[in-house]
């Protein structure tokens, strides 16, 4: 019989810090320091943590230890699209010539970097089916609110600005879209979804009218559905006078197959850490490079990159450019990766979403006779069940079948969303998983189904297997502790005040 | 730990799951078993101020859960005469007791006749039961 | 022709799920889309490159840019070539952290929690606030979002901006204004830095005040008495801060800020043409539910154990929607780590020496280049304005003819300033390339 090993709290970095500790190395100078005026001077240290390089090695080696990313295993978060980073990205982003390279260099210094932006716009015109680029947007989120803003200007310009003010968003649309659509001054107008999962074409044919500016929808929608009657749904807002937005999220179902531009979209953001590879960081970084059709070229955020000749540059002069969204000409070290990753496919970029399709449909077919599936359709590259088969019969929720995944050391699926179905578990493989993957994925799925059955608490105490159990986000919620209350513990180092911390520096 | 589901006969309802307690021209507000069950522990309550005034129909404060936040819309008009304090520290009152001690604010009614556009607890029972 | 390396689809592999999903082809899975709307032809793509060429191929790229290690440069203007140590690298080359997403469950994901909550604490430690959010996309950006929690808190639509400010947070600030339904007002610089009586006087019915401090020009702004301006109209103080220079200087908590944002590039980030990076926000307690994007807190698990879960959620899009705080999803969590990472490695007494070297270095630069100063009375941090007897653009052009950087042409945002040439000196400079840059500038 084996005794247990006691558990090792984990430590906070500050709560491993004594005074006196350091990690850093600075070269040494013996000019004299000018005073700051001391209305303006720091009069406390602030209290970063004091530890020498070994110990913080093994901190922030400890907290990878307890994350789970794609590298881990399987990560089948819904609408994500998170696939596999490939290492070479993390080369050529390292290349000097692009890691040391200050924004503001002089063109002719920057030749190189320019060139790959240049190529990339290409690039991303020609997979959406439209005219131009801009890269600068952060992220999805910010692409999304810079298609907003170009919606504006265009109808401004147009003398239109005042009278349209509302934009269409569906009910199944990702929480950014109604959260942008806020951001950008506009009125939220929501439109349903019918039985087979496409958009409610009577809602749109009834309210889109002269006081509409566009549609924002992902296609595949957030149900992993394509919307058959897309081209009429483009028809009536184009009819009405207005334009239509390309949430990208789901862009890894159709690259290749069919491109946004064609499908009626004047305006589409790309999410680079979705499709096109850039490493998801935790949380970030992400890229959100959006494409418009001609008609919206003059709005786009300054500077553009152009050519002339076998030279590339920044253009400033577009007067009717909707302003800066984010500095500079954008997250470049992202361009890096997904310029990179696109060059390994060229034109079979179609054999990825192929893959992805296939995957999600594979895994669709083992689970849909044990999960609830409420459209009951060929899915694209992801699908959405309900669990609540599984709530009806044995009290086992989503949030359930989610904890217990996790003992299969699996990342569970993205839950609760969409809003329409109940007991969503919404499931994404991506093209980068091989067959026995997906395979160990539903054979735990269906196992946790049996156990809802048979072993109940075992599901509803989950997860077993993870350095925690189930965390109390009511009192998180509460109390609101979201920095280390140094107050609380007097006993480690104090931040001292800067007069005590020179003379000390002095003694040593 | 919640309680368990009633809707007490003395009081009226509205539809978006709002109780008052009529007293003379003042009336105490809250919000019914359905709405606390549905947000699961209340954590927050963003509370108007006293003196403030409300208008039927409207949102005069928000409650919070990890899940969800929900405006808390006036069933009646009128002037705030008291908020319930003791629900800064302990907001989860109103999934425990949502009639008594989980009260929200008090109000001068404006408008009585208001109250009689309001809903019985039939009545408020039966559009449950449609939900 | 091999496949992607990416894909471990096999033939066998791809019958045998045709069989189960019950289709005969791939072809067959897109049969909902529309004949109108698929892509007839293959993607106008150049063809699929294996690794080494790709490889060869972004050297190619790379080897045409000047970069910091290819030129000395005094380049600064809101990006830094501060020192990035060697355990950052190692750190983030974690697949754990580079590969993650948002922590949603939290017990597959208590490392980048942790790591994100100890990110929050340093902010606020650097900063004097009581709350920061886990990032946002840059300093311009995070600016934005400030004058955004200022105007639902304070219920005005004003927003106040001192031209002093960098050029590109008060270009995006600008840019976002209109969809927030806020108006922007400019206070000038004075001599290089901004006059708080002209700042109380724009501030009334402002929601929010922005300076920079040390500001565009590396001069050091009268930042307590321009909080105590903004405050006496009850206007919000958003200070955007050099996180560097917070061991040297004090932190807006300390002075009656409400906010403090800023550019966190210089700690622990590459200069990489811009980005990414990460933006910090940080506030007063009082805004906490007010906050953008996302925050982490401290809880218990089932057992006890002390854990960390994202909170205050209800802030966010993916519950609030259209009400939400912001749009934000995707932030910079891997950069902002590299930040935590950056300042934990360098500690107080670091931060400290970082901040004096670059007042002695720049001291020594101001003298040794022996150029009239565009603001002559004004103490400075870790850049300066200094008047070259010519274009900037051109010293610039001559200047690098010689190997050399020499800074950034303040002409290109300032009226009157086409002569001047803004220098950053970081830590990284010695006294020997301070001489050289003498030399070029023909000092």
């Amino acid at each position: 019989m084996s005794a247990a090993v006691p558990e090792l709290p984990t430590l906070l970095v500050f709560e491993q810090s004594r005074p006196g500790r350091r990690a850093s190395t600075l070269p040494a100078h013996d000019l004299p320091v000018p005073e700051v005026p001391s209305e303006l001077a720091r009069t406390r240290a602030p209290r970063l943590p004091e530890l020498a390089e070994p110990e913080l090695v093994r901190h922030f080696t400890g907290l990878a230890d307890r994350t789970f990313g794609v590298d881990t295993g399987f990560y089948p978060l819904g609408s994500c699209t998170m696939k596999h980073n490939p290492r070479m990205n993390e080369r050529v982003v390292s290349l000097p010539g692009f890691r040391d390279l200050h924004p503001l260099q002089e063109e002719d210094g920057a030749q190189g970097a320019l060139e790959l932006m240049w190529r990339l716009q290409e690039i991303l015109a020609e997979v959406a089916g439209l005219d131009a680029v801009t890269l600068q947007p952060a992220a999805g989120s910010q692409g999304e609110l810079t298609g907003l803003m170009l919606m504006r200007a265009y109808f401004s310009d147009r003398g239109e600005g005042d009278l349209r003010d509302t934009v269409f968003v569906a009910d199944t649309a990702h929480g950014t879209n109604p959260a942008s659509v806020t951001m950008a001054g506009y009125k939220l107008e929501k439109v349903g979804t019918d039985a087979r999962g496409n958009l409610d074409l009577e809602v749109l044919r009834e309210r889109v009218n002269e006081r509409t500016a566009g549609l924002m929808l992902t296609n595949p929608s957030t149900l992993g559905l394509f919307d058959e009657s897309i081209e009429e749904v483009a028809r009536i807002f184009h009819g009405a006078g207005a334009l239509l937005y390309y949430d990208g999220a789901n862009l890894n179902a159709v690259c290749g197959i069919s491109r946004p531009g064609d499908m009626g979209f004047d305006i589409v953001h790309y999410n680079l850490h979705k499709t096109f590879s850039q490493p998801h960081g935790g949380g970030g970084p992400g890229g959100g490079p959006v494409a418009v059709r001609e008609i919206l070229e003059p709005f786009l955020p300054v500077p553009a990159v152009v050519r002339d000749g076998d030279r590339f540059r920044f253009d400033y002069d577009r007067p009717k450019s909707i302003g800066k969204v984010r500095g500079f000409a954008g997250p470049f070290g992202v361009f890096v990766r997904s310029y990179a990753y696109i060059r390994s496919y060229g034109p079979r970029l179609r054999e990825m979403s192929e893959a992805a399709v296939l995957n999600a449909n594979y895994v669709l077919a083992r689970l849909r006779d044990t999960y609830d599936l409420p459209f009951d359709r060929l899915c694209m590259h992801e699908f959405v069940l309900s669990a609540r088969n599984l709530k009806r019969d044995h009290g086992v929720t989503a949030l359930d079948v989610a904890k217990r995944l996790m003992d299969y050391r699996f990342h569970p699926p993205t839950i609760y969303f969409p809003l329409i179905v109940p007991e969503a578990l919404m499931i994404e493989p991506t093209e980068t998983e091989p067959k026995e993957r997906l395979d160990a994925f539903a054979d735990a799925m269906l196992a946790i189904a049996r156990e809802a059955a048979e072993e109940r608490d075992l599901v509803k105490d989950a997860p077993h297997r993870r350095p925690v159990k189930r965390v109390d986000e009511v009192q998180a919620a509460k109390r609101a502790i979201v920095r280390y209350r140094f107050e609380e513990h007097p006993q480690l180092s104090a931040g001292a005040p800067t007069g005590a911390a020179v003379e000390a520096q002095k003694g040593a | 730990m919640a309680a368990d589901e009633s809707y007490p006969d003395d009081l009226k309802y509205h539809a978006e799951h709002d109780w008052a307690r009529i007293d003379g021209d003042t009336a105490t507000l809250g919000i019914t078993w359905y709405a606390q069950d549905a947000l699961g522990e209340i954590v927050h309550l963003e509370a108007p101020e006293d003196g403030s005034s409300v208008a039927a129909g409207e949102s005069y404060g928000e409650v919070e859960s990890v899940k969800a936040v929900s405006d808390l819309i006036a069933p009646l008009s009128g002037e705030i005469i008291e908020v319930n304090a003791a629900l800064a520290d302990a907001p989860e009152t109103i999934n425990e007791d949502p009639y008594d001690a989980g009260w929200l604010i008090k109000i001068r009614l404006t408008d009585p006749a208001e109250v009689a556009g309001l809903l019985d607890v039939d009545a408020y029972r039966k559009l449950l039961d449609e939900q | 022709m091999t496949g992607s390396p990416f894909l471990s689809l096999t033939d066998e592999d791809r019958d045998e799920m045709l069989a189960t999903i019950g289709v005969s082809s791939v072809e067959e899975l897109f049969r909902d889309i529309p004949e109108a709307v698929r892509l007839h032809r293959p993607l106008e793509l150049e063809p699929p490159l294996s690794e080494p060429e790709i490889v060869a191929h972004l050297t190619e790229l790379a080897g045409r840019n000047a970069h910091t290690g290819s030129e000395l440069s005094f380049l600064g203007a809101g990006i830094y070539d501060h020192y990035v140590p060697a355990f950052v690298d190692a750190m983030l080359a974690r697949g754990e952290f580079l590969t993650a997403y948002t922590p949603y469950q939290p017990e597959m994901s208590q490392g980048v929690l942790q790591a994100i909550f100890e990110y929050q604490t340093v902010i606020c430690e650097l900063t004097g606030m009581d709350v920061s959010n886990a990032s946002g996309y840059d300093g311009p950006t995070v600016t934005a979002d400030a004058c955004y929690v200022a105007k639902h808190a304070t219920g005005r639509s004003k927003i106040v901006l001192c031209e002093a400010v960098n050029p590109q947070v008060r270009q995006v600030v600008k840019t976002y204004a209109p969809g927030f339904g806020l108006s922007v007002v400019e206070v000038p610089q004075r001599e290089g830095t901004t006059d708080p009586d002209e700042l109380r006087e724009a501030a009334r019915d402002a929601a929010g005040v922005v300076f920079q401090q040390p500001n565009f020009f590396g001069c050091l702004e009268p930042a307590p008495d321009l909080a105590a301006a903004a405050n006496e109209q009850e206007a919000l103080p958003i200070a955007y801060v050099d996180p560097l220079s917070l061991g040297v200087l004090e932190a807006p908590g300390e002075y009656g800020c409400a906010i403090a944002v800023g550019e966190g590039q210089g700690a622990g980030n590459y200069q990489s043409y811009g980005g990414p990076h990460y933006g910090f926000l940080a506030a007063r307690e009082d805004y906490v539910r007010r906050m953008p994007g996302r925050i982490v807190g401290e809880t218990t698990d089932l057992d006890g154990r002390r854990a960390f879960v994202l909170t205050l959620q209800t802030r966010e899009q993916h519950i609030r929607r259209e009400k939400a705080t912001h749009n934000i999803t995707t932030n910079q969590t891997l950069l902002a780590l590299a930040g935590l990472m950056y300042l934990s490695w360098l500690g107080p007494q670091g931060l400290r020496e970082v901040g004096e070297t670059c007042l002695a270095l720049g001291a020594y630069a101001k003298e040794r280049l022996g150029l009239p100063l565009a603001f002559p009375d004004r103490a400075t941090f870790k850049e300066f304005a200094v008047r070259v007897g010519r274009p900037g653009r051109e010293a610039i052009a001559a200047a690098r003819e010689s190997g050399v950087h020499p800074g950034y042409a303040l002409g290109r945002d300032y009226e009157g300033l086409e002569d001047v040439l803004l220098v950053a000196v970081t830590e990284k400079r010695t006294t020997a390339e301070i001489d050289r840059l003498a030399e070029v500038l023909g000092a």
